[in-house]
């Protein structure tokens, strides 16, 4: 208990830490199920409906994700910008990198690939 | 915020002289919840491969099922639900241990227990659902990554949940000490990012794959 509300000599937060009461922590785990849970409603519904147009559905679905993710982090993981916890956001911000580039980088290779790729049937005739 | 910065000693170079003689060393736990940071981070790289190949092999089914044909997502939404309300639960816990209360800790613990074993089991009722119906792992490209992908997330979950149960028993054992305190933070920064995975998992494989 001690060492938890010892503020003055905290250099940084831990990832999962906050300086608080009780009862506002399990608030703020309310509100973050609350908002995921919303979220969650909100895209299992837009990816089964006809009411929206059909080509923004995967958008909205990705936008979605990436809104709940945000939530997770910062309610759950409790990952704020605040300048206690600098080293945790420069570090995600680096895995964030890393992730774009390999997902990004390997659908935009293997989409190029297929494009400049001759039909299968083709193919086969030739290695005849 | 900058009172506070600047009580610390302003050090925008991070060289540590401004905090010469005023603070030692990052305490343990902290430096242990970075550390532990820095694994999830990498373990969410390893899964960015894993949605890369799903993404590329999306298509390549082989005259096979699609996932709009496989895919049921009324399932879907209970593993979710068992999920999210499993990482609320599991923050009920870290308050509990913080506050030192073993009956809270231990029946969150249990709860939350409980919670990812059911996420497991109807996860392990769709695969083996679909290796009965031909659709297995080796039937095509696309299912390979499928299983790969989602079976991983289901491995951590389980890896979880044996880490969940080592805690409650260590708790129990051996009370709220700071070393048990430091693996419980560990292991609850864990559970959370599961659900972070989880959340891309049915977004783009189980919304998008039945959308298309």
């Amino acid at each position: 208990m001690s060492e938890l509300h010892d503020v003055s000599h905290r250099a940084e937060l831990a990832p999962g830490d906050v300086d608080v009461s009780v009862r506002t922590r399990v608030l703020g785990y309310l509100v973050g199920l609350g908002l995921a849970v919303l979220l969650t409603a909100t895209s299992f519904f837009v990816a089964g409906t006809d009411l929206v147009w059909q080509p923004s559905i995967p958008v909205a679905i990705i936008v979605l994700a990436i809104a709940q993710m945000g939530v997770h982090l910062v309610f759950f993981l409790h990952i704020t910008t605040g300048p206690d916890n600098t080293n945790n956001v420069m570090a995600l911000a680096f895995g964030l990198l890393i992730v774009f580039l390999v997902i990004g980088g390997s659908l935009w290779i293997m989409a190029n690939l297929n494009h400049n790729m001759m039909p299968m049937d083709q193919l086969m005739q030739m290695q005849r | 915020m900058a009172a506070g910065a600047l009580a610390r000693g302003y050090d925008p170079h991070l060289t540590g002289l401004a905090d010469a003689g005023h603070e030692g060393p990052a305490p343990k736990r902290i430096v242990t919840g970075f550390g532990f940071w820095i694994f999830l981070l990498s373990d969410m790289v390893m899964f960015s491969c894993f949605f890369a190949a799903y993404a590329v092999l999306l298509g390549q089914t082989a005259g096979g099922p699609t996932g709009a044909e496989l895919f049921n997502l009324r399932n879907v939404a209970v593993e979710t639900t068992c999920l999210l309300l499993s990482s609320f639960v599991c923050g009920m816990a870290s308050i509990a241990a913080d506050v030192s209360n073993h009956l809270w800790f231990q029946i969150a613990m249990a709860v939350t227990c409980v919670l990812g074993l059911a996420f497991l089991t109807i996860e392990f009722r769709e695969f083996s659902d679909l290796v009965a119906r031909g659709a297995g792992p080796s039937r095509s490209a696309f299912l390979s990554a499928f299983f790969t992908l989602v079976g991983c997330h289901g491995l951590h979950v389980s890896a979880g949940i044996l880490w969940l149960l080592t805690m409650m028993a260590q708790v129990f054992a051996k009370g709220f000490r700071a070393d048990i305190r430091r693996r419980f933070l560990c292991f609850a920064l864990f559970w959370h990012a599961l659900d972070i995975i989880w959340v891309a998992v049915f977004s783009v494989v189980y919304l998008l794959g039945s959308a298309a």
